[in-house]
């Protein structure tokens, strides 16, 4: 083994990113962890939000239809990047001012919380359209088949429109979570300790970039490519009894 | 009851608890659109009342009206002696008792309408095992027994889309008939069909006919109409035009209106 890194001229490499000290490879990794927690829970409260918001623009009243507008409007128009900072500051900011004025003092707000809610809103954005294109794709026989038994409106959303939305949704959130993950580096502007922020650290102290730089590509990479496969199996799931292309072609 | 003509269909002929379904005075528009005027049916159980008339006549509006998926703007519904309680516009005042009411009826759209994520099993049990919390062995128990009868036996663990346009639905009358509906309506439930397929389903509608299901039946199969039904309404513009037992409509039809539209079907 050592005798092939050394052919290939690998040696220097391995041993920066080895992952006890003096190597680096555990703080990337610890990186890695820290960028998929924020991904994961910003994934998911834009989930919940998309869904809530995809619902308040479909059947909501005016009011409701405008703020959720604006929402969806500025949020996609702002570049993520000064939309981080301005949700970050302004967020702790705002949290902190109420702290003082319930007599609570500073509070110290966790890098992976205050993550999840940037790009939580950042993504609920997002989710809402992607859920709204979706729920409107769902054809209108199939929901009025299941009010005309008697289906209740939370139960018809969870039974018939949400299963029957889903492999239209699937390819679009798929998109949302790929963001999600590659968003999280933006989190490195202010200070949080995710992977490319790690990966720009351990660079720095080593002047190695080229090595640490291609190694936290690499793990972007990888998380895409297991991303495929488990939205792969996600989509054959929620497409279940509807022929493929290929076989209607037949 | 100003359209209520003949002796079936007359409410005040039938004992009231033999009552299935009956609709007083229903007035519905889209708009500006008056697609009902003031139409009222009723029928005693094991009745089967067709409806007939040329296209845009309203007669979906009237089965979707009588369970609400159309809200009325006016008018009387009530269904085995339950009447639905409206507010002054119509719309229902009990979101509950629509629901309710609802689980009482089957409806049978043209478009089978089936939930095509799930299996034809999946299908027929969704509604008793959800909406009316049957235990889900009992329901898969009883939904085998549908789908035989409709000739799908085989075919529990199927999708909708695998399936033939008549195949769709026979199971999607199986569906109607696992909540063991009072009254059973039927949407024109042949006409998205190739011809070929139009027999089986007429097939099993007839059987249901034979053992005394109530149903009321848009159908534009006039044969087969005259064949199962105890009383026929025609429908022009939003308002019965004439109604009675299928050899008077049928055998000797009196408005011009009807002989026209009968005309223009052969
Ligand atoms: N949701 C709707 N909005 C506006 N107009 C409608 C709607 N549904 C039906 N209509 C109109 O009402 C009339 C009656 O329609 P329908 O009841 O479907 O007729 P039928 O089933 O007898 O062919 C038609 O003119 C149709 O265009
Ligand atoms: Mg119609």
């Amino acid at each position: 083994m050592d005798a092939l890194l050394d052919i290939l001229g690998l040696t220097e490499a391995a041993r920066l990113l080895s992952l006890s000290p003096p190597g680096w490879g555990m703080n990337l990794l610890r990186g890695l962890v820290n960028s998929l927690q924020i991904a994961f829970g910003a994934f998911g409260m834009g989930l919940v939000i998309g869904l809530f918001g995809a619902y308040g623009k479909l059947y909501g009243g005016p009011v409701l239809r405008d703020l959720l507008a604006i929402y969806t409007t500025v949020i996609r128009a702002v570049p993520e990047l000064v939309l981080i900072l301005i949700l970050y500051y302004v967020g702790t900011d705002l949290i902190n001012k109420a702290a003082t004025m319930l007599g609570h003092g500073r509070v110290e707000i966790s890098g992976v919380v205050a993550g999840i809610w940037v790009l939580g809103i950042v993504q609920g954005a997002y989710a809402t359209e992607v859920l709204r294109g979706a729920i409107q794709a769902v054809p209108a026989g199939q929901i009025e088949a299941a009010r005309v038994f008697g289906m209740p409106p939370f139960m018809l959303m969870r039974r018939v429109t949400i299963p029957a939305m889903m492999s239209f949704a699937i390819p679009g959130l798929a998109n949302l979570w790929l963001i999600a993950t590659k968003d999280t580096a933006l989190l490195a502007i202010v200070g949080f300790n995710e992977l490319t922020l790690e990966t720009r650290q351990a660079a720095a102290s080593t002047r190695a970039y080229f090595t640490f730089f291609l190694a936290a590509g690499a793990l972007y990479l990888i998380v895409t490519l297991c991303s495929g496969v488990v939205f792969g199996r996600v989509e054959k799931w929620a497409r279940r009894g509807q022929p493929s292309l290929r076989e209607a072609r037949r | 009851m100003s359209s209520t003509t003949s002796a079936p269909g007359d409410p005040a002929q039938a004992g009231q608890q033999d009552i299935a379904i009956e609709i007083e005075d229903l007035h519905k528009s889209f708009g500006p659109l008056e697609v009902l005027k003031g139409v009222s049916l009723s029928a005693r159980k094991g009745d089967v009342v067709a409806i007939i008339g040329g296209s845009g006549s309203g007669k979906s509006t009237l089965l979707r009206c009588i369970n609400f998926l159309d809200t009325p703007n006016w008018g009387k519904i009530s269904v085995g002696g339950e009447q639905i309680v409206l507010r002054a516009d119509g719309t229902p005042a009990n979101r509950r008792q629509i629901e309710r009411i609802r689980t009482r009826l089957g409806m049978v759209f043209q478009a089978f309408n089936l939930w095509t994520h799930r299996t034809l099993l999946e299908n027929v049990i969704e509604v008793p095992v959800h909406v009316l919390k049957i235990p889900k062995a009992d329901a898969i128990a009883q939904a085998r027994v549908l789908l035989d009868r409709v000739g799908l036996g085989d075919k529990t663990d199927t999708f909708p889309a695998y399936l033939s346009g008549g195949q769709q639905q026979r199971s999607a009358i199986a569906r109607a008939l696992a909540v063991n509906p009072e009254v059973m309506l039927f949407d024109e439930p042949t006409s998205a069909l190739d011809p070929e397929l139009v027999g089986e389903v007429l097939t099993v509608i007839r059987d249901l006919a034979a053992e005394g299901r109530t149903m009321l039946l848009v159908t534009h199969e006039m044969k087969f109409a005259r064949e199962v039904a105890t009383h026929v309404v025609y429908l022009f513009e939003g308002r019965i035009e004439e109604q009675g037992p299928p050899e008077e409509v049928f055998g000797n039809p009196k408005s011009e209106r009807l002989k026209q539209f009968l005309q223009s079907i052969h």
